[in-house]
């Protein structure tokens, strides 16, 4: 038994990178995960209407966080504001009762806001009540579902984990097999190899994603308000970023094994940190920023916001514009990784001390 | 037009893998690159098609659409069958569809899958694959035809076979380059090209090389190892004395190519 346990020893001392994995990540992982698992929204965007605007907004306190006082705003006011994420409470003033409109997809926002609403009411009526009656109404998601809002990011990572983890495998699997050399030689251009390798995935991975929504449609009956058009652009370009980064990470993994620790670790903080399980804004600011560098956080905005609230394309171009640029970035890097392999004499061809001769010229 | 490469260096790091190697490849002629491992014959076939970059010399090569290259791993597709792997480099090398079919069923035959056409290429033995793996590479009729130990873990028989598809292809007018490390097929050869450690040792026809040993070459019938440079051959010694002074008892002969490869080895290895 000691030689064996020498021996395996002596082969996981070789593997660095696997050793680093399984050392330092659960270390990482913790202090991440750690800072991020948070249901408490402690700032609840909000936004204020109506004539008596300006006095209601004076009577909120935190975790309302008024971004907007509107005095001659109306109710569809407050509603293009949910609608387009960027305040997940309105309150609607100069009616009795006031109106308090909350975006069901922020579920623990709303919580928040309801138990604040409570918290109030309980504290005017000790004080003689003066502050008006408020009404909450939640859109988007009366019931608050969790299936609801859970679903529109399920399918983001899905198509997460087939993407990177697919792609990645099926280069590795050429790499390790030699055939990429013969492709090298083959008269194929670097993108051919790479968009003729990802194509039939990316084919695979629409249809996949167009059964995940209609399952989702037919069991849990989550709504699909938007328009399919937008959805359709936004998982795209998702998609493209989650090939590419498939791509990426089989350029620099040497067999399979490498390439699904790296494809894991790209995939599983997404699942914590994306704003699928806990809301982006709840987290510690330390680790928020991940938050934003990851593409699913984007297309979590994106499928919420179009399935559930039928925000329109313009309302969407944040996260539209942002994951247009990380499916540039991580395919062009990809494309420059992938020439190493691909035409390694043809990449410094100024440096090479030969012109290769065409053929039968 | 003649393919190759002159004075060919590729250095990786500070290690020297190929080091001022020349290589001619004629059309219609079969050129055997021989060595042991690790002598430098990948790194060289590799340059020749461009996989790695010349540190220094010249490389003539044609275009990728007239090259045919199997590398020591591979050459075909396990999970694709014989057809689809055929169909394949047909469509890579846009051979049409006529022709592509025409073409196929004649290399089929002529390494004797036609019966297996639907099997995966996975299921094939080792030395199916290999002929496969030709077929595929000779599909598109390249001009420059590229092997890396083709023949390296095949059965005689297949190995024979092997040696009959590329003479083939030779005869049609393609340039064809092999690295083996048998030196009984380097006879199979018009050039040879004997390399160790990413040096030349010897380069020329067979005779040219079997011509050039310099010294006299003798056999020792018996067991005990006669003094000097000598080696097991079957059950007698060729010895081999570069300065004419045969030990007794040697009976001196003419040298055959193995011997001259022995000799080059050793004489290399004198030099360093």
């Amino acid at each position: 038994m000691r030689a064996m346990v020498i021996k395996e020893f002596r082969q996981l001392l070789r593997d660095k990178r696997t050793l680093g994995l399984l050392v330092g990540l659960p270390v990482i992982l913790l202090v991440v995960f750690g800072y991020a698992a948070n249901f408490n929204v402690s700032k609840i965007p909000t936004v204020v209407v109506g004539p008596e605007a300006a006095e209601s907004a004076a009577q909120l306190h935190a975790p309302f966080d008024v971004t907007e006082v509107d005095p001659v705003g109306n109710r569809a006011t407050v509603e293009s504001r949910l609608q387009d994420g960027k305040a997940a409470v309105g309150i609607v003033t100069g009616q009795n009762p006031v109106t308090a409109l909350m975006d069901g997809t922020q579920l623990f926002a709303v919580q928040a806001a309801k138990g604040a609403f409570a918290r109030m009411a309980q504290a005017d009526v000790a004080t003689g009540g003066k502050i008006p009656v408020i009404a909450p109404e939640v859109l988007y998601n009366p019931d608050l579902k969790t299936s609801w809002i859970m679903i529109p990011g399920l399918t983001g990572l899905i198509l997460l984990f087939i993407g990177t983890l697919i792609t990645s495998l099926g280069i590795v699997r050429e790499r390790q097999a030699g055939t990429i050399e013969q492709l090298a030689v083959m008269p194929f251009r670097p993108w051919d190899v790479i968009f003729g390798k990802i194509l039939p995935y990316l084919l695979l991975a629409s249809l996949d994603l167009i059964a995940i929504v209609l399952l989702g449609m037919g069991l849990f009956g989550v709504p699909f308000v938007g328009s399919v058009v937008t959805f359709g652009i936004g998982a795209l370009l998702f998609l493209l970023v989650t090939l590419g980064m498939g791509v990426l990470i089989s350029t620099v993994s040497q067999n399979q094994g490498q390439a699904i620790q790296l494809a894991i670790m790209f995939v599983v903080p997404q699942i914590l940190l994306s704003g699928l399980i806990f809301p982006v804004g709840a987290m510690a600011a330390g680790v928020r920023w991940i938050a934003y560098v990851l593409p699913l956080t984007y297309f979590v905005d994106i499928s919420r916001g179009v399935m559930l609230k039928a925000e329109p394309i313009a309302g969407l171009w944040v996260p539209l514009v942002v994951l247009l640029g990380m499916a540039g970035a991580v395919l062009g890097l990809a494309v420059l990784r992938f020439r190493r392999d691909l035409a390694p004499s043809a990449r410094h061809r100024g440096e090479d001390d030969f012109e290769p001769v065409a053929a039968a010229a | 037009m003649t393919w190759g490469l002159e004075g060919g260096t590729v250095t990786f790091g500070a290690k020297t893998a190929v080091d001022d190697v020349t290589l001619q490849v004629t059309p219609g002629s079969v050129t055997v690159v021989v060595g042991g491992d690790g002598a430098g014959k990948s790194t060289l076939l590799r340059a020749l098609v461009g996989l790695v970059r010349l540190s220094g010399g010249r490389a003539q090569r044609p275009g990728k659409q007239a090259i045919g290259y199997i590398p020591a791993t591979a050459g075909l597709y396990v999970d694709l069958t014989v057809e689809e792997n055929l169909a394949f480099v047909a469509r890579a090398y846009g051979v049409s569809g006529s022709d592509c079919r025409t073409r196929s069923e004649e290399l089929l035959e002529r390494i004797g899958l036609t019966e297996t056409r639907s099997r995966l290429g996975g299921q094939l033995s080792g030395g199916m694959q290999r002929k496969l793996a030709v077929a595929m590479a000779l599909l598109h009729r390249p001009e420059l035809l590229v092997l890396d130990e083709p023949t390296t873990g095949v059965d005689p028989v297949s190995r024979a076979e092997l040696w009959r598809l590329l003479s083939g292809a030779a005869a049609e007018g393609t340039g064809v380059v092999v690295a083996t490390t048998y030196v009984d097929e380097a006879n199979r050869g018009s050039t040879v090209l004997l390399m160790d450690q990413g040096k030349t040792i010897a380069a020329g026809s067979p005779s040219d090389i079997i011509g050039a040993v310099p010294g006299t070459m003798g056999v020792v019938r018996g067991s005990d190892r006669p003094p000097g440079q000598s080696w097991r051959w079957g059950t007698s010694w060729r010895v081999w004395a570069p300065a004419d002074d045969l030990p007794d008892g040697a009976e001196p002969v003419a040298p055959t190519f193995a011997d001259a490869v022995m000799v080059a080895a050793l004489a290399s290895q004198q030099v360093v």
